[in-house]
């Protein structure tokens, strides 16, 4: 094959091949297998086991932690892409390397951190205590390690797109007598409404997902400070196998239903959209 | 700091809070880490931070991190030239499942594993004839840590792959180099770095991992712990210090890595520009 620009079909097929059985390996047989451990003992036993106190004291619970977490970080989303993009300062680098450090630190630590500030051995633990306020062990504390872990999602998928957009669109509304809230509203927001959903969905996932940070701060209270991966944890654990796999399985159509949007967002608006990967 | 004059308004306030909640929310809780770490003194911190099943917990940690990142850096390559590359039916779906690892919950993923791969298990039952025991065991470690890490190098290849011109691989061709000779001169140099990084940034993840670990592994002291693990157990037996102490070098470890991250970065755009 000399002079060639592609490989020869056998070659392409076989590339085909191996990355095909690579993947249904690696991802759909952990995800096939999510599903079928849910329904190993039929219907019934599905439903018995996501309709109880207990798993639906959880999903509440997830619902509201992903509830506060998720709009926390789309509002410094932001505000951290408009002063990254929209103006120029020192050590601009720096600051956008800090904002993506919480990707590097292991869940549990980022649970841990917010052990040594608020538990009753931490820096504001006494005062916490002689002032009846618990964060550790309860809600806000799962709130917390929550946005830490989820803390550069909207703003890593802002950043680029707005950089690539630049400023022009803004600085023309704004010489047209536009004031500022009215440029972010009417000009900035419709600009990257694609981005901003592509990272909260990013965001959201991963908020309702946590389980390492969570674990560690939660105190695993059953019916009050579980969530849902840490119910899956302790029904597991009790070999309740069936409803394990079933309240798994609602996490697992969450994931897909994130995969099945971002795809669309993806094939539909690619130009408006960042153009890194992930 | 230093600001060009611009008639966009909100610099101050969206500056301000920018920094008041990273701040807040990372900045101050991790220094607490660190602070707390010093205050052991050497020889408190050796005791924890270094004792034998520490070390062996850090060796598996790292090791197993070290081994799925290179796993998943040739089958990525794969995955990710066949998706640039080739047109197949199903494409589409299979590019939306290569993120699965990215949006399903870590705990689903831990327990799938586990029951995939246990004795009993679809692929457990085909391995375990051949004496291969992969549930409990470290192997199980390097299992989750593949699933884990795969999205991080397709999704760093993918563009740079994407982006090659075609008309180097032309003008290779021309000039009489085969179809091997001009991957391996030509477009492996030039994706070498993207690759390095998704090396990387799976690495890094696969260090601090452990949602998906724990319920594989096993959890055998001296064998099958993985470090975060033993950061969990510290706090369980109320030792703050000793958890402390670990998070302390992991985090140190994974800065390292967020360093070497940068620089392969920087090289990249440097031998771009060149």
């Amino acid at each position: 094959m000399k002079g060639s620009v592609s490989e020869p079909a056998w070659v392409r097929w076989a590339l085909i091949g191996v990355a095909l059985a690579f993947l249904v390996l690696n991802l759909a047989l952990p995800l096939a297998a999510v599903f079928a451990g849910a329904f190993a003992k039929g219907v019934a036993a599905f439903r018995t086991a996501v309709d109880e106190k207990d798993a639906l004291a959880a999903m509440r619970l997830t619902l509201l932690v992903a509830g506060i977490a998720v709009p926390l970080n789309i509002v410094f989303g932001l505000a951290a892409s408009w002063a990254i993009t929209k103006f120029d300062f020192r050590y601009k680098s720096v600051l956008i390397s800090l904002i993506d450090l919480p990707l590097s630190v292991s869940p549990v630590v980022s649970g841990l951190i917010y052990v040594l500030l608020f538990g009753l051995q931490g820096w504001l633990g006494p005062w916490l205590r002689a002032h009846d306020i618990q964060i550790v062990f309860a809600v806000p504390g799962i709130v917390l390690a929550t946005v830490f872990v989820t803390f550069p999602f909207v703003a890593r998928e802002l950043i680029p797109l707005m950089q690539e957009q630049g400023r022009t669109d803004e600085e023309a509304a704004r010489s047209l007598g536009a004031s500022g809230l009215q440029t972010f509203w009417h000009v900035t927001l419709p600009n990257i409404r694609w981005g901003l959903l592509y990272g909260v969905l990013l965001c959201n996932a991963r908020a309702m997902g946590e389980f390492g940070a969570v674990s560690v701060v939660s105190g695993h209270i059953r019916g009050l400070t579980n969530t849902l991966p840490l119910h899956i944890e302790i029904l597991y654990n009790e070999y309740n196998y069936v409803a394990a796999f079933a309240v798994a399985s609602l996490l697992a159509g969450l994931a897909l239903v994130t995969l099945v949007a971002k795809s669309v967002l993806e094939w539909r608006f690619r130009d408006q959209l960042a153009g890194t990967g992930h | 700091m230093f600001r060009q004059r611009t008639i966009i308004p909100g610099f101050g306030l969206t500056f301000g809070f920018t920094v008041f909640y990273l701040c807040i929310i990372v900045l101050i809780p991790l220094s607490a880490i660190f602070i707390k770490t010093a205050g052991l003194g050497w020889d408190g911190y050796v005791a924890v931070a270094l004792s034998r099943r520490a070390l062996l917990a850090y060796r598996l940690s790292f090791g197993a991190a070290a081994i799925a990142a290179a796993i998943n850096s040739v089958f990525g390559l794969i995955v990710a030239w066949v998706l640039v590359r080739y047109d197949f039916p199903g494409k589409r779906v299979v590019s939306a499942l290569v993120d699965l690892p990215f949006a399903l919950p870590t705990a689903v993923a831990g327990i799938a594993l586990t029951a995939l791969y246990a004795p009993n298990g679809w692929l457990g039952e085909l391995l375990t004839p051949l004496g291969i025991k992969v549930a409990f065991e470290p192997l199980g470690v390097v299992v989750a840590l593949t699933f884990i890490g795969l999205p991080f190098v397709v999704r760093t290849v993918e563009p740079v792959l994407a982006d090659l011109g075609h008309d180097v691989e032309e003008a290779a061709a021309s000039l009489g180099a085969g179809r091997r000779q001009t991957f391996t001169r030509v477009i492996l140099p030039a994706i070498l770095p993207s690759l390095a990084t998704g090396f990387a940034l799976a690495f890094a993840r696969g260090v601090g991992e452990y949602g998906s670990v724990i319920f594989i592994a096993g959890n055998l002291p001296y064998r099958s712990e993985i470090a975060p693990l033993l950061i969990v157990q510290q706090l369980e037996q109320y030792n703050y210090a000793g958890a402390t102490a670990i998070a302390a070098t992991m985090l140190m470890a994974s800065f390292a890595v967020l360093l070497a991250i940068n620089l392969l970065q920087a090289w990249d755009r440097k031998r771009m520009a060149a």
